[in-house]
């Protein structure tokens, strides 16, 4: 590799809470090309792309720059190499001109005061030169998602990048700003510059990219040129499940349908479209799962159904045992008999500081058995959080223990007790194990399964591959805000099938999909 | 009812608008500089404080005005520095911080005065300096105008020029666009090479260089001595003037200017018959006020934008 412009080198990284995002990664960028770095969410691909940037640094391996070996301790280092960063959360000033945050940093003076006409100036010669038109003084907060990816863009290049990475560009895109975009992408590699492509999605990986490092779960699967593999092998390469967990699990008849979801559609307020027709309903005793890679409106779905789609404009319904529940808030949800295990157990599923037990009766501190009075019945509650922390086998000095100081596992369990102890009729579950121990995850799913036995209609959300395919009864696939496959024999489902829908490359035809319906 | 628009409508009333507006207004531009860099400084009611008596104590032993400005200015920096020193080296929090620094200056105000003139409630017997007034030539000659714009205490002059220079300052150098770049989004500021951290120092010690332009005043112009607690709430006054004027330049001076403006009539009305304790309410009421009509205002915009970036 004499002509490589970039090298690392067996880079591996691992974070001080003992996570290995990477091992012994190689990868080798040439003058020149689009390079895609391609695999799911978890694979590894942010952190490759940080230690690129600098703004982590590895933990063992090396980084050649044209040959040489080099190490970057900041961003800022790696800007001086001429490495520009296009980030997927915009690094912008909303309140400030297109101008003002390209010369950010490297303000243009004239006397004691910053030169807005150079900065100007400078922003219209830059734009002029690369063929990206933006308005030098629009301010930013008015600018659309793609016009800001430019300015982004265009700052990267002021600084003098020579090499460009962008993180999941497409991911905040209309179909037309995609193709604006790739058009730009395909002018600057015309330049002479390089670009390194950070993304999931195979249709445009195969659309613009010269070559294709593949990530699964932190390691290289290798590098290819893009026109000689296909996009059925790339999807066999991103997607498999290394270990195979198989749960006994008992035929029950499916009750009537819980949740039934009717033709949602929910657009952002940019007018993109975030679900579209979504139909499906979940029935007692059965355990829909969705899989899908992230942000294809997994998210979005769950807020529908969890009361955080409030006053957004949308159309279609969802109901919770016949009720509508699109307008209701979070409690009159939760009394419907709907419990929610997120997917954000530090954010949104547990309050850190709070001791075990108050986590625990957070959802129903309310209830008449929990009071005394005007004040919580302190014996109950010390009852009732005990048994469960005996039942769910949390690991701790006891329930008066802060739920923060428990490692991830156990502090899962604790949500996924309080949720499951209430006898819910229907269960929300998303990534219900992400980044547990497999011992911890698998008595979470026993606990799923036990509640299905129980007649609990069970909604699941996963990325995990194991996990979706051997817990489900039915399972559906979202891709781009749509269902684009349904199965009622998940297990007997392969990965590399499954991958095929959820990259977006196969989809089934809409009576396939409507079974999800009715489930016939 | 006659005798207040008597009280009101005089040029001497529009001057003391003027006088009292001084201190306020610059600790409120001292509030908005740091605000914009992201950063609280809830000790501007502390740094005045220290500043006013520091302009005291060094006037009066080297018997110069300037000097003792000089001196004023200097501890007040000095007191911003030690709480940005906390704040940002060992990660204090900057509430903390602030209230930290105002008792401290409420209770070692006191103790230092008692140490140098053996009071604890004024400096009578320290022979402190007062900065001049200035007449402005043409402008005095002017009927109305004059008699209210000229023969001000010459920081009075310089509050309002200190408007002009922070406009300048916040929107018109390359300073100004990184304190603002900081507050409004310190990762954007980061990834291009701003050191966030220093930029918020510097903003601190800016918004003590205008509190204890404020403090100066009070005890070089305002009054000619230091009393125990003479900022009487104006630090915690011109935060609010600097929320209320909405993190503006132009906004906070017209807030400050009308907090001073309800500060000098409660000063007015106090030869009415109303009960003076409930007169000397009044620019608390103002502020009080004030801010409801800030947080409804703010509350809506942000329930507006919620709805509108949902997804």
């Amino acid at each position: 590799m004499a002509n490589a412009l970039l090298e690392m080198r067996g880079i591996t990284k691992v974070y001080p809470n003992g996570v290995v995002a990477n091992k012994d990664v190689e990868f080798s960028l040439r003058e020149g090309e689009i390079h895609a770095i391609a695999g799911e969410n978890g694979a590894g691909k942010s952190t490759l792309m940080k230690i690129m940037f600098g703004m982590e640094s590895p933990s063992e391996g090396e980084l050649y720059i044209r040959g040489e070996q080099v190490k970057l301790q900041s961003p800022q280092d790696a800007i001086d190499r001429g490495i520009g960063m296009v980030h997927q959360h915009f690094m912008l000033v909303p309140s400030f001109t297109v101008a003002e945050n390209m010369v950010l940093g490297m303000e243009p003076r004239k006397g004691v005061g910053f030169n807005v006409g150079e900065a100007v100036r400078l922003t219209e010669a830059t734009a002029r030169k690369y063929n990206l038109a933006v308005n030098a003084k629009a301010k930013v907060e008015d600018l659309s998602v793609g016009m800001k990816q430019k300015v982004e863009i265009l700052k990267a290049l002021v600084r003098g990048a020579k090499i460009l990475i962008l993180d999941e560009p497409t991911a905040v895109l209309t179909p037309q700003e995609t193709e604006e975009l790739f058009r730009e992408l395909q002018q600057l590699k015309e330049q002479g510059h390089t670009i390194v492509f950070i993304s999931h999605k195979l249709k445009e990986v195969k659309a613009i990219c010269d070559r294709i490092t593949i990530m699964r779960g932190g390691r290289s699967e290798g590098v290819f040129e893009t026109r000689e593999v296909t996009e059925q092998e790339i999807s066999r390469l991103m997607v498999g499940r290394d270990v195979v967990l198989k749960y006994d699990k008992s035929t029950i008849p499916h009750g009537k349908p819980v949740l039934t979801v009717d033709r949602l559609n929910v657009s952002d307020s940019q007018g993109k479209a975030l679900l579209s027709e979504i139909s499906f309903s979940v029935r007692e005793g059965q355990i829909v799962g969705i899989a899908g890679v992230e942000g294809n409106g997994q998210t979005q779905l769950i807020e529908a159904l969890t009361g955080g789609l409030r006053g957004v404009t949308g159309s279609g319904s969802v109901r919770v045992k016949g009720e509508e529940i699109r307008e209701l808030d979070i409690l009159d949800i939760r009394n419907l008999g709907v419990s929610y295990i997120p997917e954000d157990r530090m954010r949104q599923g547990s309050a850190g500081e709070a001791s075990i037990a108050d986590n625990l009766i957070s959802t129903r501190y309310r209830q008449k058995d929990m009071n005394k009075g005007p004040f919580l019945h302190g014996s109950k509650i010390a009852a009732l959080a005990s048994a469960l922390v005996e039942e769910f086998k949390v690991r701790c000095s006891g329930p008066q223990q802060p739920i923060g100081m428990l490692s991830g596992g156990n502090m899962q369990k604790v949500v996924v007790a309080r949720e499951c102890s209430t006898n819910p009729q229907l269960l929300i579950a998303e990534q219900p194990t992400r980044g547990v121990d497999i011992g911890a995850a698998q008595f979470i799913h026993q606990k799923l399964l036990e509640l299905r036995s129980g007649n609990c209609a069970t909604l699941l959300v996963s990325a995990d591959l194991n996990e979706i395919l051997e817990l489900s009864d039915s399972l559906l696939v979202m891709y781009e805000g749509q269902i684009v496959a349904y199965f009622d024999h998940p297990s007997a489902v392969s990965e590399e099938e499954l991958g095929l829908y959820m990259l977006g490359i196969n989809r089934q035809d809409k009576e396939q999909t409507g079974r999800a319906v009715n489930h016939v | 009812m006659n005798s207040l628009l008597n009280v009101i409508l005089t040029t001497d009333f529009a001057f003391s608008v003027l006088r009292v507006t001084t201190p306020i207004l610059f600790a409120a531009l001292g509030a908005l500089i740091s605000n914009r860099a992201g950063i609280i400084n809830i000790g501007m009611e502390g740094i005045m404080l220290v500043s006013a008596l520091a302009g005291v104590i060094v006037s009066a032993y080297t018997q110069s005005a300037w000097v003792g400005l000089l001196g004023a200015v200097l501890s007040g920096t000095l007191i911003a520095g030690i709480l940005a020193f906390f704040t940002l080296k060992f990660k204090t929090h900057i509430i903390l911080g602030g209230v930290a620094i105002n008792m401290f200056a409420s209770g070692g105000t006191v103790f230092i005065l008692y140490l140098l003139s053996g009071d604890k409630g004024s400096s009578t017997s320290l022979a402190s300096k007062v900065l001049p007034s200035i007449e402005i030539p043409l402008l005095r000659d002017i009927p109305v105008l004059g008699p209210i714009l000229s023969g001000h205490h010459i920081l009075t002059y310089f509050s309002i020029l200190s408007v002009l220079v922070v406009y300048y300052l916040l929107n018109r150098t390359p300073l100004g666009l990184r304190i603002r770049s900081v507050g409004e989004n310190p990762h954007a500021a980061q990834s291009v090479g701003v050191s966030v951290v220093r930029i918020q120092y510097s903003a601190l010690l800016l918004s003590g260089f205008f509190a204890s332009l404020g403090g100066a005043y009070m005890s070089m112009g305002y009054l000619s001595l230091f009393t125990r607690d003479m900022i009487a709430g104006r630090g915690w006054i011109a935060i609010a003037a600097e929320s209320m004027g909405r993190s503006t330049t132009v906004g906070t001076a017209l807030t400050s200017l009308l907090f001073g403006a309800a500060d000098a009539l409660s000063n007015a009305l106090q030869v009415l018959k109303i009960p003076a304790e409930l007169i000397a309410t009044l620019p608390y009421v103002a502020t009080v006020i004030g801010l409801i009509i800030y947080a409804v205002s703010e509350t809506r915009k942000k329930n507006r934008k919620l709805k509108t970036t949902a997804k």
